[in-house]
């Protein structure tokens, strides 16, 4: 008990959050707290996005503000919100997860992380001199047209962001290849590992390309060159492939990692193995690779061959595979389970159920003839929002419910947290359903001004997006009762028997005071009750960790 | 224990394809075709829509029955069954999608085959250009007939070859934020579309400052419009209708009112449409000196016509109210 009160708060003052601290811990929750300030950033600037949309007229902003609106908003969601969270959950957890003391370059870290809040200030300065209204994808020739300052604050941003994760990966495959305890092979490991070193190897890949084609494009903006001006003889379609190199797998760094996460999440909740672990586990490499070679299908009304548009038509569709792999064998978890349905595992299943849309319409994106007809419409926007947000966010949510006892030694508000649940589920899909149909009616994408026939489908989704709104509400209620009131969390609430359980909750500085001894596989619910030659069973571990806890 | 087990999971399946089957056909999804190419693109989304509906009901009823069967009981705080995977299991869920998605790609490339997609006329030489010159295809026809900055020409849509009727030719410009339509034929210049019904139509298209994308969204068929580069778009309607013609890549702060309308009509009625925009532009040429569009620039070319296009002076005050906003009238 005594080492429980010295390790309070885990020995971190409050102030160590805003200095360069090397400690993954705090660079992990530095991660999370700055991407949360982003996310209700971007937040706000959809709901003024959606106020506009109410009405078919351009009465709320000017078109010019609302082309800058949904631009900052795209662009904050993606770079400083989704990707800085899963790499915040990365940092806090992956030491844990193999017994590490820290990552295996901790400088590096805390360099990448500083890089965060220099880029997004830099971004959202630029509403100062003009927000950029190219859209996230910025092409060219429009971006080289609409406004200088704006457009080359977007591209430094961008190109810090970018550094800031590769050197992420960097750090997180190194970590993963040679800090776990000996014991961990690498079919031992977490699936949340497994998860990140997809993630990190499709960053290492694609960022560089990104990088590439910002470079040229500032080259165009303030230099006068042409390689993508038209007027000047540059092709903007290289532009495209260059961008959507990147762009493309940025939607599986995005949801890797939650992936990762689901796979943690639904063993300890429904008391059962992660139902084929070495199937998720390379089904997410098999994504990662295929990610690398479908980017065309973004371009499939742009200036591409029509053998071209076959050839990613049919890589495209092959990401389903190793996508329906792992939420088949996610069901096959919850399947005869004991559920805690507690917010952690409500926000899994709602991953699990808004994911599922977004995957079929995505099949659906993939076949050319259809894409043809919906291709920059509001039914990408409705598939991309179920992925990005029914997928990334939901697990995301999940995730924080889920170690917010390890991260704070204090459980927090159920209530709250399951209010969280239902006000999010039932706003994102009031918000996010009807625009497929709008997209297939005929409602392009990006504009501030609509025929007047789609009004009535759009104020729908408009009150959902209110209601999605609102329910950040309760959510922060629910953290910040946690910590004033919440109970001792102990080590391991949740009687899971992954690394990061076994020491204390929040962990000490040197993250576990003994070496941490591998007693199970990460996901060996129900068995040692079976065979009870194994010596002591993991109930009696368990018991044993929960009273020293 | 088994036998009703089996008959349970058999009535479910039979209910879930009949259900499947219903809803892939009866959705209402998309709007009225006005094309063959969308009746089949349409025929490409049931099935994709009927596959989706039942992997929908499977997987989301699981999740349901997974949350009111499979709850835990207060105090009980034993694992469920250790259950780690199931080989034949998992080889059929790989399996099932592996097929599915072959399927649903060889089918996609039928129908894209069908609507032109490959044709080498169009997306590989430029060819197609050449038709309207069919009497003298030399290659130094074409290379005239290509122009400077249509290298090659991109799109979509079968190139109309020469047994068949002879295709309506019409240049496409658009620019921020309007259309202009140019018939070669006819010297017609106007800011809608006019086609006959059943007759092939073929669309070269360009773009004067961004990319545009050229949407006719009850045709199913969208193609990017670049800046210096020539793409066309060829079709047959076979519905009469007056149809939303709409901009679809962002193309600057009035990208939303970039749009205007095709009208399909019969043969006759398209002839009178031609006959009175002929005369109008006699009158038009006795008040004014007449001059070649080609050589004006493109603010002076929108300038002329920006008053039938409804785009007059002030774009920003006549786009949300304008008759560009017209909504499709389906006949």
């Amino acid at each position: 008990m005594s080492e429980a009160t010295t390790h309070h708060g885990g020995d971190r003052k409050w102030t160590d959050y805003f200095t360069f601290c090397t400690d993954h811990k705090v660079i992990g929750i530095q991660y999370l707290v700055t991407s949360f300030f982003f996310y209700f950033i971007g937040g706000a600037l959809a709901e003024m996005v959606r106020t506009e949309l109410a009405t078919p007229d351009p009465d709320f902003v000017s078109p010019e503000v609302y082309n800058q609106l949904f631009t900052m908003h795209g662009t904050i969601m993606i770079f400083l919100w989704i990707v800085p969270a899963g790499a915040a959950f990365a940092n806090y957890l992956i030491p844990l997860m193999i017994g590490a003391d820290d990552m295996a370059f901790p400088r590096l870290n805390a360099v990448a992380f500083w890089m965060q809040p220099v880029g997004g200030i830099l971004l959202i300065s630029s509403f100062f001199v003009g927000a950029p209204q190219a859209g996230w994808t910025s092409y060219p020739p429009l971006s080289l047209i609409s406004g200088k300052w704006g457009e080359e604050l977007w591209i430094l941003c961008l190109l810090i962001l970018g550094t800031a994760s590769i050197l992420g990966a960097i750090n997180f495959v190194t970590t993963i290849f040679k800090m776990r305890i000996p014991e961990m092979d690498i079919h031992s490991m977490p699936l949340f590992c497994w998860a990140m070193l997809a993630t990190s190897a499709l960053i290492l890949l694609s960022t560089p390309v990104l990088a590439a084609a910002l470079i040229l494009l500032s080259f165009d903006l303030m230099a006068g060159t042409a390689f993508f001006n038209p007027t000047g003889g540059g092709d903007p379609i290289v532009y495209q492939h260059l961008f959507w190199f990147y762009s493309h797998p940025a939607v599986y760094i995005m949801v890797l990692p939650f992936f990762g996460v689901i796979s943690e999440v639904l063993p300890v909740h429904s008391r059962k193995p992660i139902f084929g672990y070495r199937a998720i586990a390379y089904s997410g490499l098999a994504i990662s690779f295929l990610g690398l070679i479908v980017w065309a299908h973004h371009m499939f009304t742009s200036g591409t061959p029509g053998w071209l548009r076959m050839f990613f038509m049919a890589t495209t569709m092959l990401v389903a595979v190793p996508t329906g792999i792992k939420i088949f064998s996610w069901c096959a978890t919850l399947w005869g389970g004991k559920l805690q349905l507690n917010s952690a595992l409500l926000f899994a299943i709602g991953f699990l159920s808004s994911f599922l849309i977004g995957g079929l319409s995505g099949v659906m994106l993939a076949a050319a003839p259809f894409d043809i007809h919906v291709h920059d419409t509001y039914f990408v926007v409705g598939h991309f929002h179920y992925v990005l947000f029914g997928g990334s966010v939901f697990a995301l949510f999940s995730a924080v419910y889920h170690w917010y006892p390890k991260m704070t030694g204090k459980m927090y508000d159920e209530f709250w947290g399951k209010l969280h649940f239902a006000m999010t589920f039932v706003g994102f899909n009031m918000t996010f359903l009807p625009m497929h149909y709008l997209g297939m009616q005929g409602m392009n994408r990006r504009i501030a001004l609509y025929d007047p026939q789609f009004q009535s489908l759009n104020q729908v989704c408009t009150i959902g997006s209110y209601i999605l709104a609102l329910s950040t509400l309760p959510f922060l209620v629910s953290m910040v009762l946690g910590l004033v009131k919440g109970e001792a969390a102990g080590r391991n609430p949740w009687r899971a028997l992954t690394l990061e359980w076994q020491t204390t909750s929040p962990p000490s500085i040197e993250n576990f005071d003994e070496v941490p001894v591998l007693w199970a596989g990460p996901y060996d619910y129900g068995i040692d009750s079976e065979s009870e030659d194994a010596g002591e069973s993991v109930e009696e571990m368990l018991a044993e960790v929960a009273e020293v806890g | 224990m088994n036998i009703p087990n089996s008959i349970t999971t058999l009535i479910v399946g039979i209910a879930v394809t009949l259900i499947s089957l219903w809803y892939g056909q009866h959705h209402g999804l998309m709007p009225v075709a006005a094309s063959a190419d969308a009746n089949d693109v349409d025929e490409l989304f049931n099935l994709m829509m009927t596959i989706a509906t039942g992997l929908f009901i499977l997987i989301e009823g699981a999740l349901v029955i997974c949350l009111i069967r499979f709850r835990r009981k207060k105090g009980d705080l034993t694992d469920g069954p250790a259950i780690e995977g199931n080989v034949p299991l998992e080889i059929l869920w790989t399996a099932i999608p592996t097929l599915t998605v072959f399927i649903l790609a060889i089918y996609s490339f039928e129908i894209y085959n069908k609507m032109g997609g490959l044709d080498p006329m169009v997306s590989g030489s430029g060819m197609a250009m050449s038709h309207h010159h069919h009497h003298n295809p030399s290659t130094m026809e074409n290379m005239v007939a290509m122009g400077v900055d249509s290298q090659v020409a991109i799109g979509i849509g079968k190139s109309m070859s020469a047994g068949e009727q002879e295709p309506l030719v019409v240049e496409v410009n658009g620019l921020q934020y309007a259309w202009i339509f140019t018939y070669p034929d006819t010297g017609i210049i106007s800011g809608d579309l006019h086609v006959p019904v059943d007759r092939p139509v073929q669309l070269n298209m360009k773009a004067a400052d961004v990319i545009h994308a050229f949407w006719l969204p009850e045709l199913r068929i969208k193609q990017d419009v670049m800046p210096g580069q020539l793409s066309q778009l060829s079709f047959v309607a076979n519905r009469e209708g007056t149809y939303p013609v709409i901009c679809a890549e962002l193309c600057g702060s009035y990208h939303g009112g970039m749009k205007t309308t095709m009208t399909v009509e019969t043969a006759e009625g398209y002839d009178a449409w031609v006959q009175s925009r002929t005369v109008a532009m006699q009158s038009e040429e006795n008040q004014t000196v007449a001059v070649n569009p080609s050589d004006l620039s493109d603010a002076a070319f929108l300038q002329a016509y920006a008053e039938e296009m409804g785009i007059i002076k002030n774009t920003l005050d006549q786009i949300p109210h304008g008759p560009m906003t017209m909504m499709s009238i389906h006949q």
